[in-house]
């Protein structure tokens, strides 16, 4: 009798590997397609699939075949009103659909459409993401992390009191007094058996001698038993408790920015795009994350999103001032251990002259002791003297990263460059 | 001839172990009488339960069994319709090297799928030993017991017994030299890269279709029947020779020109893959080996490709004829009964030219309707069919189409067995394509002169030898560049698509050397050359 075999459950996805293979094969044309979706998506569905076109001609797999020309003959079914003989015009447009032999027809001529298939959202990011990884990351998760959480891992033969798991040793003990007395039980039962036999034949001295014999083996016997420990220490088990780390899981960005009179509404965009970066890259390492919005430009303040890419101000810049807000919200809100703290900084680099060695001087003694990571980008080409100061700052800091971008297809590219995997880069 | 197949060429000895192991199978007979009609009619509701399939099962393996079909061991599996998608990209079968085009495969066909443009096969089944049917959660009862009639006994009978299949795949081995190959390929891409493996593939692939042995090699003989034939052939020389003969002169300088420069290979190649293999001077092992899978896998779909209109019609013709069968016996309710002829309906339906869905013809319809037209014509002929088929008409419906299922390839089939009636019925009219005529030509249509035109036309258009161009291996310079001369001989002046030369691109890469390619045409010039050099493939 054959058996009907089940396979539903035996899991789909078999052909996973062959996609896989298939993204591999058209990354360039995938991560074209991404770019131009992230510079044209808005900041709330930027996390979304998206259709990726790629040319017919680029997939193809060529093979020999026949082409236009020729003398050919097709058979067709369905004649309604032809008779031998007939002369038909040939129809125009390659005729492709015509043919039984379908391999030809799509190679030849028309059917130059592209392939679409749509990208999940998962894929999506991971090509964003692709050769990105969390700066720091492996420092975090492993080596530096805070908090470690206890779970039982079963039982162990040595640990405190408190531990001790008393079912466990008991049973233990049990198994033990049983293995460890059973030769000596059975050989007291059977000279017990003996000399219950023994006592009920009439006594002679001989056997009388013999009794005795017996009687003092059964004391022997009785005392090996009672020696026993009922409780020995290697009985004795104990709930086993191992401690694991648990990577932090939340972590908080920072993001901000200078909405002085000379950042324009084309620089603000550009500065957001920057961000929205950086959140998704955040998102896909943290599973709370936390934004907060500094905008500065004599004072700083702490806004929600609409106000800090919408609203405008004007008047002079002084950086300092959103530093300081920072750091101040770092204390009151974020301890350190169990945030991790990103800060993004965008600024056309227009600063108040005096202000930007002190600004140097906050990142370097309390911003940048406290996060992971702290990216500076300026939307202009020309550099000033926030510039200077940061990047001497940021030649000897490795957690601290600036870059310039001045179009909005540069904010890409600048991105990964500022978090291309450690060690990849330099 | 397909059916005088000479079995002392085979590669392996013609012992009762033949075929791996496949017992030639005595032929389909007149049905046995039916032991006992049912009490009742088997369970109709829409929802199978494995119960119910297995009942169904039952019976159709009792009613296949009175015909003498003779099948693999079945094995049914369930399977989701996610897991048909996976078994459609991977051609089918179970298990296979990872490859990106499978990849896009699934993509398009999930695509197609999701947006509701194309439904999934309700089966599909795998030419193995035993004979793996998949049968779709999604089907109702009514259309499991059409599947499992129509592949595990119409295909996998088809499997075992036509000739190609009983030829070219080994059935009991296919899953496990795929499992080989998988592994194999997946070892490469460790040990030398995703991408190289990955162009090897590529390569391989565009040669498929070339990869196949299209004849047996006769077998390889031992030392002493080859002692036994050299001996045999000395004394038949020496019986021939002719004194007379000896005394006229040599021809001069004849000897000369035979030595010059050996061809290299001695005759054109028509497997291009395997000459690639055995001779391509720059490939590693683990290359050559992988070389060896794809035209192993080639080789093993060849009767597939061979066999379409054979292999479905003849699995439509049984599911119809076991259904209607069990449904005359009492085993079917009226309403499965009806369900399955819808589907059959559909399945049959052949679109005429110029409708939205045609797409040439169905070889499910086509093959469908010459069985039920041979059954037709051993039964009751007509005068028309006894002047077209002497030999069928009042034979045995069973033997004969035994016969025919056996011993043909679709070419040769529709040859043999296209009757006048089934012309008519599917209305086929040829046309003539000639590209030194300003127009199209109606060549025959189905009428008393145009019967024999038609039916050569329709076994020439599948036959793959026509279908595919002609190239082969025509030389190798072995003296100078090593470069590989291919050869494409035209058919009927029909020319070579723009695509050879990317093609030829995989060729240079895979032999490693320059590569040309010469097209023949009809009167012997060549037409066209293409060339590649492999440092700019």
């Amino acid at each position: 009798m054959q058996q009907i075999i089940d396979r539903r459950l035996a899991g789909k996805n078999k052909s996973i590997g062959n996609r896989e293979r298939f993204l591999r094969r058209h990354k360039e044309q995938i991560r074209e397609a991404v770019r131009r979706a992230v510079e044209g998506r808005g900041i709330r569905d930027i996390a979304q699939g998206e259709d990726i076109h790629i040319p017919k001609r680029d997939i193809s797999e060529p093979v020999f075949g026949h082409g236009q020309g020729g003398k050919r003959e097709m058979v067709h079914p369905g004649n309604k009103d032809f008779v031998q003989g007939d002369r038909i015009e040939r129809p125009q447009g390659g005729g492709g659909g015509r043919g039984s032999s379908s391999g030809q027809a799509s190679d030849s001529g028309e059917g130059e459409d592209d392939f679409v298939f749509h990208l999940t959202k998962e894929e999506f990011m991971q090509v964003f993401f692709d050769d990105l990884a969390l700066p720091n990351l492996i420092r975090t998760t492993l080596a530096e992390t805070p908090e470690y959480k206890t779970h039982r891992a079963g039982f162990s033969s040595d640990g405190t009191p408190n531990n001790l798991h008393v079912v466990r040793s008991m049973r233990g003990a049990i198994g033990r007094r049983i293995a460890l007395g059973s030769e000596s039980r059975r050989e007291l039962h059977r000279l017990e058996a003996l000399l219950e036999d023994l006592r009920a034949q009439p006594g002679t001295p001989a056997r009388l001698h013999e009794i005795e014999q017996i009687e003092a083996d059964i004391a022997a016997l009785r005392a090996r038993i009672d020696r026993i420990p009922y409780l020995d220490p290697i009985d004795l088990r104990y709930r086993s408790r191992v401690r694991t780390p648990v990577p932090t899981a939340k972590a908080v960005m920072f993001c901000l920015m200078d909405v002085s009179g000379s950042m324009d509404e084309a620089r603000k965009d550009l500065a957001k795009r920057f961000f929205i970066l950086l959140y998704l890259f955040l998102t896909r390492h943290y599973e709370k994350i936390e934004i907060v919005f500094i905008r500065h430009h004599t004072q700083a303040q702490e806004v929600n999103e609409h106000d800090f890419f919408h609203a405008t101000e004007t008047g002079g810049t002084v950086v300092s001032s959103a530093l300081v807000l920072m750091e101040d919200i770092i204390q009151a809100r974020y301890p350190r251990g169990e945030w991790n703290i990103y800060g993004a900084q965008a600024s056309d680099g227009d600063n108040w002259h005096d202000d930007s060695p002190r600004c140097r001087e906050i990142l370097e003694q309390k911003i940048l002791p406290l996060v992971r990571y702290f990216a500076y980008i300026q939307v202009v080409e020309q550099e000033q003297n926030l510039w200077h100061e940061y990047s001497d700052l940021a030649a000897d800091t490795p957690n601290f990263a600036i870059r310039k971008a001045a179009e909005v297809d540069q904010i890409y590219p600048v991105f990964r460059d500022l978090f291309r995997k450690e060690g990849a880069a330099k | 001839m397909s059916d005088t197949y000479d079995r002392r060429n085979h590669g392996r000895a013609a012992s009762p172990d033949e075929y791996g192991g496949r017992r030639p199978a005595p032929p389909l007979r007149a049905p046995l009488p039916l032991k006992e009609r049912p009490a009742s009619r088997l369970p109709a509701p829409s929802d199978w339960t494995f119960e119910l399939i297995e009942q169904y099962h039952d019976v159709i393996r009792a009613t296949a069994e009175r015909f003498g079909l003779d099948t693999y061991p079945n094995q049914l599996e369930i399977i989701t319709a996610e897991q048909m998608m996976d078994a459609y990209a991977s051609v089918g079968m179970p298990v296979n090297y990872r490859h990106w085009s499978y990849g896009k495969e699934f993509i398009a066909t999930e695509k197609n799928y999701r947006r509701g443009q194309m439904g999934l096969a309700y089966e599909i089944v795998i030419n193995s030993n035993p004979c793996i049917s998949y049968l779709m959660e999604e089907n109702t009862m009514a259309m499991q017991a059409l599947v499992i009639a129509h592949a595990a006994y119409g295909h996998n009978s088809f499997f075992k017994g036509n000739y190609l299949f009983r030829m070219w795949t080994d059935a009991s081995s296919i899953i496990d030299y795929l499992v080989y190959a998988k592994n194999y390929v997946a070892g490469c891409e460790e040990r030398y890269g995703i991408d190289a493996v990955e162009l090897l593939l590529d390569s391989c692939h565009a040669l498929m279709n070339y990869g196949v042995d299209r004849y047996r090699r006769p077998s390889k003989l031992s030392l002493t029947q080859e002692l036994a034939r050299a001996k045999d052939r000395e004394a038949y020389a020496q019986q021939q020779v002719n004194e007379l003969w000896r005394t006229l002169p040599r021809k001069p300088g004849r000897d000369e020109t035979e030595r010059e420069a050996p061809r290299f290979p001695a005759e054109p190649q028509e497997n291009l893959l395997y000459f690639i293999e055995k001779n391509a001077p720059l490939l590693e092992p683990w290359q050559r080996e992988i070389v060896r899978i794809v035209r192993k896998v080639a080789q093993y779909f060849y009767p597939q490709r061979q066999t379409q209109v054979m292999n479905e019609g003849w699995a439509t013709f049984w599911h119809h004829h076991l259904l209607n069968t069990m449904y005359d016996d009492g085993f079917l309710e009226d309403g499965i009964m009806i369900e399955c002829l819808k589907s059959h309906t559909n399945v049959v339906y052949q679109p005429p030219v110029g409708h939205p869905a045609y797409s040439g013809m169905n070889p499910y319809a086509l093959g469908f309707a010459m069985y039920t037209d041979i059954k037709r014509i051993c039964e009751a002929p007509t005068d028309e069919d006894r002047a077209w088929f002497p030999d069928m008409a009042g034979s045995s419906w069973l033997e004969t189409l035994d016969h025919a299922m056996r011993n043909f390839k679709d070419e040769s089939f529709i040859g043999q067995y296209l009757s006048p009636r089934v012309m008519r019925a599917f209305r086929l009219f040829a046309i003539t394509d000639d590209d030194t005529e300003p127009t199209l030509e109606v060549s025959a249509i189905h009428d008393e002169s145009g019967y024999r035109n038609l039916r050569e036309a329709m076994s020439r258009q599948y036959d793959l030898g026509s279908r595919e161009p002609n190239i082969q291996v025509w030389s190798v310079n072995t003296r100078g560049d090593r470069s590989l001369m291919l050869r494409h001989t035209q058919h009927n002046n029909r020319p070579l698509h723009d695509g050879a030369y990317e093609v030829l691109k995989h060729v240079a890469r895979l032999w490693g050397f320059p590569v040309h390619l010469e097209s023949i045409d009809g009167q012997g010039g060549v037409g066209r050359r293409w060339t590649v050099d492999p440092s700019t493939a």
